[in-house]
């Protein structure tokens, strides 16, 4: 309810001091980068367990602090980190907040004060999930869905402190996303400039408009199953818990259902996929459109494709619990549903690819990572067709073939774009450009690495060899070959990890050594590339906002100088500089 | 001309505001505070009936367990909802209050702005302390929150109501501040507006939740049937 407190007070907050103005700022651009630091630095935590896990699965026994528990702890903590404190923040909390009001032609965003709010109660949900790590019995390791009753039973690791600080630290989660989620959704709907209707948006606002939603909507039900969670962990009620002998005791709870938990969280857990999906569709999109210096193909059909995949979203989410046992009908409910998405997601992929299609394309940094983003996406998803019928997720259930699938489709391919987005809008944000050579060896050790990573893990899978195990000593039916194969996945994948190191240093030196952008390095046309300052000074425009006359995909127009016309041009000023080149190539043919 | 790389760029599109001439009234940053701020509550109260759907649809699967012991049964705290029904119509009064608050306002009236706001914040408290006045004959009859699902969901249910009527009072709180600070009446009057846009949603929720929570298995099982809970 701050926004009351909002309705008349002075408008821009201009900073005045070094605190105000980098550390309790309400700018939405200094906002975006507290969220996406603080994002990827949490991110290199994830990425150093999945190191520790690999070297456990491809070399047993070489790392003496990992047993059984520390192993589940690491996944566990991999996981809820990956999903929720790096991608949802990082796409949401940094892009949204970045790229919103510029793409749209705001100052900032309607409510900056609980945008601020949002980024603290972010970090404090990250500072609390850290906080688990050094407490008694440390984090909990019930698996990233925190399934009942093991999550809270004696016996799993971290059911003294651990799973009570990570359902803490998921509800402030909730609080920051949900603040974050309000400022985006008002923003694009109350404060966009003049002429910038909802068609001529960029789809990267469309994209993460629409994940702002599904988030707003789809968090409260993470947020129902962490109170209730935490009310049968702490009150000893019996909402999850069913009647259950622990150790040769019987516990105090009975007649709870863990279903009733798996349906709430998935209820969740499914659209939450797509809220870190749908701003990477969006965001590609510019990418794939800008540098291969096309309009995007099919603009308004990528549009509805967003929405539909948005509404789809909400049922399929049974789709992850086949094996939990239900009515027969539901399975085939949410297995045509979860069918049905595939359509307009195929459409995406299919849109995209025409937009490639006869372009004049550059291979920089952001367009590989955009590419490789389309065929690793599309590999992804196509093994979603297969778990997504009943009767072939049941064998594949558990295994690595779900671990390969969903890393390449909501691990590697969002990762892919987000390294693709930075390279392109860092020049935005810092007024320099990050250095191509480094770009360039990062993207092709992290791109084939993460296939050597992935792809065998469906083979594995195949094999019957299945997730979540700490060990696989004395299990027959899985071939002395297969560990030879997570050796080496555990090589490659050790070798990507130290190669994010190439990134985060470009990403330092080029802030401070990189080579001189200008306004508008890549000859984008959509608003952000238009401000007045690069970076965008706070207010972002000036005096006078922009005004826009166009959608954000001119590119390759012909009949004038530049091959692109940005949103702000209009039709008249086109016609000039028209004119103007017609006569520049006549004064030029004459003898 | 190139067709279709202009699409899109000519036309001003549906809604296309910007067909207006340059230079018209507009506000500086480009948009209405007061417009945006009421859509910013209804986006922040379609989450909030998300959370409590969800909350409610959890309430009706688990309701259809063996170990349900009813609160309406005769014995039970609820078999009869006289203090809730006082409580109801303390609810209905802050909505009123704020509602005569907010039409005063639009007239300019600040008398009458002022008690109506007053009186649907006091309203208000009346209401959580009544809640708070249940939950202690809960816990007289030893009707404790782990005692029974039952009473888990109406403390979990009645408890995150009365926290969002806790953050609402807030807002009333500092609103109250600069009526109290004079500010202008036509500048209090959208925050009047969204205050008691809450409160009257609070209500229409505090009714859904009066209705089920006091309802009988019966109605429950009616309803996981229509969900397909059964």
């Amino acid at each position: 309810m701050a926004y009351v407190e909002h309705a008349e007070t002075e408008v821009l907050h201009e900073p005045k001091s070094f605190f105000t103005r980098y550390i309790w700022s309400q700018d939405h651009k200094v906002i975006a980068i507290q969220y996406s630091l603080t994002a990827i630095s949490v991110g290199l935590v994830a990425l150093v367990l999945s190191g520790l896990m690999r070297i456990q699965i491809g070399f047993p026994g070489s790392l003496e602090f990992m047993d059984a528990s520390t192993y589940y702890q690491a996944m566990t903590m991999h996981g809820m980190i990956m999903v929720i404190y790096l991608l949802t923040a990082l796409f949401l909390g940094g892009f949204g907040n970045y790229l919103i009001p510029l793409m749209v032609g705001a100052r900032d965003m309607v409510f900056p004060y609980v945008n601020m709010l949002s980024f603290w109660f972010y970090l404090l949900s990250v500072l609390v999930l850290l906080s688990s790590f050094f407490v008694p019995g440390g984090p909990t390791g019930a698996g990233w869905t925190l399934y009942p009753p093991q999550s809270i039973t004696q016996g799993t690791p971290g059911t003294e402190w651990g799973i009570v600080l990570m359902l803490v630290s998921l509800a402030i989660f909730i609080v920051a996303a949900t603040m974050g989620g309000l400022n985006y959704v008002t923003t694009v709907l109350q404060a966009r400039t003049r002429g910038m209707t909802l068609f001529r948006m960029p789809l990267s606002v469309w994209g993460i408009f629409m994940a702002s939603i599904l988030a707003l909507l789809a968090f409260p039900a993470l947020f129902v199953s962490a109170v209730m969670m935490l009310f049968d962990k702490l009150l000893g009620t019996s909402f999850f818990m069913p009647a259950v002998i622990s150790m040769g005791q019987q516990l105090a709870h009975q007649g709870g259902s863990p279903i009733l938990f798996q349906h709430l969280f998935w209820f969740f857990g499914h659209p939450e996929v797509y809220i870190v999906a749908l701003p990477a569709f969006g965001l590609v999109s510019d990418l794939i459109s800008t540098h291969a210096r096309k309009n995007i193909f099919g603009y308004r059909m990528m549009v509805w494709a967003i929405i539909a995949i948005g509404v789809l979203s909400f049922v399929v989410w049974a789709h992850h619990m086949y094996v939990s046992g239900m009515n027969p009908y539901f399975g085939f409910f949410f297995a045509a549903t979860t069918l049905i998405i595939a359509v307009p997601t195929a459409l995406k992929v299919y849109n995209w690819v025409l937009t490639l299609w006869h372009g004049d394309i550059h291979l920089t940094v952001p367009m590989l990572f955009a590419l490789a983003f389309i065929v690793t996406f599309l590999v992804g998803g196509l093994t979603g067709l297969f778990l997504g019928n009943v009767i072939v997720d049941i064998p594949l259930s558990d295994t690595y073939f779900v671990v390969a699938h969903f890393h390449m489709v909501m691990g590697v391919a969002p990762i892919l774009v987000i390294f693709g987005a930075i390279y392109h809008w860092f020049p935005k944000i810092t007024g320099r450009l990050m250095n191509d050579t480094l770009g360039k060896l990062h993207f092709w050790i992290t791109f084939l690495g993460t296939y050597c990573i992935y792809f065998p893990m469906h083979y594995l899978g195949l094999l019957g060899m299945p997730r979540r195990y700490y060990a696989w000593q004395n299990y027959d039916f899985i071939p002395q070959s297969a560990q030879q194969l997570n050796a080496f996945i555990t090589v490659v994948a050790l070798t990507v990890g130290v190669c994010q190191l190439l990134f985060l240093f470009n990403l330092a030196w080029s802030v401070f050594k990189g080579k001189p952008a200008g306004p508008n390095p890549w000859g984008a046309a959509s608003l952000e590339w238009q401000t007045p300052d690069t970076p965008p000074v706070h207010g972002n425009w000036g005096p006078e906002l922009p005004v826009v006359h166009r959608w954000a995909y001119d590119y390759s127009v012909p009949g004038i100088e530049q091959d692109f016309v940005p949103q702000t041009v209009s039709a008249q000023e086109l016609e000039q500089m028209r004119q103007r080149c017609a006569e520049a190539r006549a004064a030029s043919e004459r003898p | 001309m190139n067709g279709p790389l202009l699409k899109n760029t000519e036309s001003a599109g549906s809604g296309g505001r910007w067909s207006q001439p340059p230079g018209t009234s507009r506000v500086p940053e480009g948009f209405d505070r007061a417009k945006a701020a009421k859509v910013g509550l209804r986006v922040f109260l379609m989450v909030v009936t998300s959370l409590f759907l969800l909350f409610l649809l959890a309430f009706i699967a688990r309701s259809q367990m063996a170990d349900w012991q009813p609160l309406t049964d005769p014995l039970a705290p609820l078999a009869s909802a006289r203090q809730l029904w006082l409580n109801t119509i303390l609810l209905v009064l802050g909505s009123i209050s704020l509602q005569w608050a907010r039409l005063a306002a639009r007239r300019g009236a600040l008398s009458g702005a002022r008690l109506g706001f007053t009186l649907g914040g006091v309203f208000a408290i009346a209401f959580i302390g009544g809640q708070l006045w249940v939950w202690k004959q809960f816990v007289d009859w030893g009707y404790f929150v782990s005692a029974n699902p039952a009473n888990s969901f109406f403390y979990l249910l009645t408890g995150v109501h009365g926290l969002h009527l806790l953050g609402g009072l807030v807002a009333w709180g500092r609103v109250g501040a600069r009526f109290l600070r004079r500010v202008a009446l036509s500048q209090l009057a959208s925050s009047v507006e969204l205050c008691a846009i809450y409160w009257h949603y609070l209500l229409g929720l505090w009714i859904v939740l009066f209705f089920l929570l006091t309802s009988t298995p019966e109605t429950y099982q009616a309803i996981a049937a229509f969900c397909g809970l059964r």
